[in-house]
């Protein structure tokens, strides 16, 4: 079976983020950048199928700057195959990048797409259901687990208040959140072999931007809190300010 | 024409509360539009009472698609159906709530209508003409604004965050048939929904959040923050740390901040959290936070209204407790 696991460079999660001068994007400086973490939960999951199944490939596909080369390296170490890097900028039009990856994914033939939910980046959640719906194929999201037997998938999907069950006829697409599975570390020997495994580079077919940026701006700051006290006896007062002063209650 | 179209959700016949938003999200993008505001409810026959309730909130005209199969949210069925309907009410604008179902919902329709989605809006404007819509992106760590260059334009809101208001006027209600529902699965079948216990809402739903971390030694102390959850009402709901979802003592599903859901409260409770960056990115925009920790240089204690330090085990039973008394008061 063939899987294909479509990953995104993003800013590790610990970084802070500092605002680049263009005021568009960020400073770019200092900032550790690695696989977007929900990538890493579908490259694991798909990593366990195939191990599982004894057969197949796991193969990357990545939009994203030359750099992204070490990231897909990194996956490489983890275990995946191959590796297709089109070479564009995924921007703010999740559709635009969504069309970019299924003109390739489309000569991929893989059984199997898995995507991670959302990129830790634009926090869009929304490339692989669109890349799905322009393919034609079916797709679930934000799935926890699945299993594949035969040529169906079932897929555990969050949602609020509980789990929801579907089943998807193969070939289709899932987009990984956070499940039991915790993504595995390259080993040594990962990384070596990492090094010979094949990485196609190739320019990204361009597809219209309708979505830009305009303004990048932090978050608004909090006006500074107080501490209202110390152990259990701070409690009655705590709770008059948050009726009276927060009317929080 | 620069009508809007408010995509709303119900379950069990019921609507949900992002969806009041929802329209009332899109009464204020109608206004800045120079549109009137629509609203299209989904699902199963005999839920005409849940699209009577959308006028109240500014809907002019609510179009109510009940159908056998459209009982359960089945993704391609939704998707074709609002699109039909965007496309047959030539609206500018379509506004999702960014539920479940929105998230799996919106990026279909956008792809079947060839437009771009601003995913998890907290704010939009309307500049010469072009939507701009503000959005987090980092985990919340900064805010992009993003302007449109297509037509009709995509927003999916985030909970919480537009206040719904009622309106006098009661808007009428139409059915809605789309023609284009297939009773095949398109590769999809819905199997069956696993409830995970209780009543209680979803974290990212909930106006009042109370969420437990390391500091809370271990998950059979659980019970003193579902006391304090319960004392608090049924707009509360549980969250947990990162590390707390690590260690397997509660589900993924109440894990707050990155990898976990951003949440925008009313009200936050963190309990027993130090306040790692990606914990703090997921909730730093609720109205009002209240941390209790015993390390007094926790971070979490920079971003709280209000902060008491001392053990969280003594200080829960305590809060529980002064909270029904002034319930009782009340």
């Amino acid at each position: 079976m063939n899987i294909v696991v479509c990953i995104k460079r993003t800013p590790d999660t610990e970084t802070r983020i500092r605002l680049g001068e263009d005021g568009v994007s960020i400073d770019p400086s200092g900032v550790k950048f690695t696989m977007s973490p929900y990538d890493e939960f579908a490259l694991e999951a798909a990593l366990q199928l195939k191990e599982s199944r004894g057969d197949g490939e796991v193969a990357l596909l990545s939009l994203g700057g030359e750099k992204t080369q070490e990231t897909l390296r990194q996956g490489l170490a983890m275990g995946a195959d191959r590796a297709v890097l089109l070479q564009g900028d995924p921007g703010a039009d999740g559709l635009a990048t969504a069309k970019v990856l299924a003109a390739e994914l489309k000569e991929m033939d893989a059984s199997l797409i898995l995507f991670g939910m959302k990129g830790a980046d634009m926090d869009q959640q929304q490339v692989g259901p669109m890349a799905a719906t322009i393919l034609g194929l079916p797709c679930a999201t934000a799935v926890s687990e699945f299993q594949v037997e035969g040529e169906i998938a079932t897929c555990h999907r969050e949602v609020e208040g509980g789990l929801e069950v579907l089943e998807l006829d193969l070939p289709a697409v899932i987009t990984m959140t956070k499940g039991k599975v915790e993504p595995r570390y390259a080993s040594l020997k990962g990384i070596m072999a990492a090094k010979r495994k094949p990485l196609e580079t190739k320019a990204a077919q361009g597809a219209e931007t309708r979505l830009m940026v305009k303004e990048l701006a932090y978050p608004p700051e909090r006006p500074a809190g107080r501490i209202v006290g110390e152990g259990p006896d701070a409690v009655t007062e705590l709770v008059r300010l948050l009726r009276e002063e927060a009317k929080a209650l | 024409m620069a009508d809007v179209l408010a995509v709303v959700e119900q379950r069990d016949g019921k609507l949900r509360g992002v969806s009041r938003e929802g329209v009332t999200a899109a009464v204020g993008l109608g206004e800045k539009l120079g549109g009137s505001v629509h609203a299209l409810l989904l699902g199963p026959p005999g839920i005409s009472q849940a699209a009577s309730e959308l006028g109240r909130f500014g809907a002019e005209k609510s179009l109510l698609g009940e159908a056998d199969l459209l009982s359960d949210y089945h993704p391609h069925r939704y998707a074709v159906a609002v699109t039909e309907a965007v496309k047959s009410g030539g609206y500018e604008a379509v506004v999702f709530g960014a539920t479940a179902q929105g998230k799996d919902l919106a990026p279909r329709v956008a792809a079947m209508l060839d437009v771009p989605l601003a995913s998890d809006v907290t704010g939009y404007d309307v500049v010469d003409g072009t939507v701009t819509a503000v959005r987090p992106v980092f985990s919340g760590k900064a805010f992009a604004t993003v302007a449109f260059s297509a037509s009709p334009v995509l927003l999916s809101i985030r909970p919480n965050v537009f206040q719904a208001r009622e309106r006098e006027a009661p808007g009428t209600v139409e059915a809605f048939a789309p023609q284009g529902l297939d009773s095949g699965s398109q590769g999809v079948r819905i199997k069956e929904f696993q409830a995970s216990g209780g009543e209680s809402k979803d974290v990212a739903e909930a106006s009042i959040v109370v969420t437990g971390g390391r500091g809370m030694k271990g998950p059979e102390n659980w019970e003193v923050l579902e006391d304090l959850r319960e004392a608090l009402g049924s707009d509360a709901a549980l969250g947990a740390s990162r590390a707390v979802v690590d260690a397997g003592w509660r589900p993924h599903g109440e894990q707050v901040g990155q990898t976990g859901k951003t949440v925008a409260p009313k009200l936050y409770i963190a309990l027993g959290i130090s306040g790692a960056i990606q914990h703090l990115a997921g909730m730093r925009t609720a109205q009002t936070i209240v941390a209790v920790n015993k390390d007094a240089s926790a971070p979490i204690f920079q971003v709280a209204d209000y902060g008491i330090v001392g053990d969280v085990l003594e200080i829960v039973p305590r809060l529980a407790q002064e909270v029904r008394k002034l319930k009782a008061g009340d």
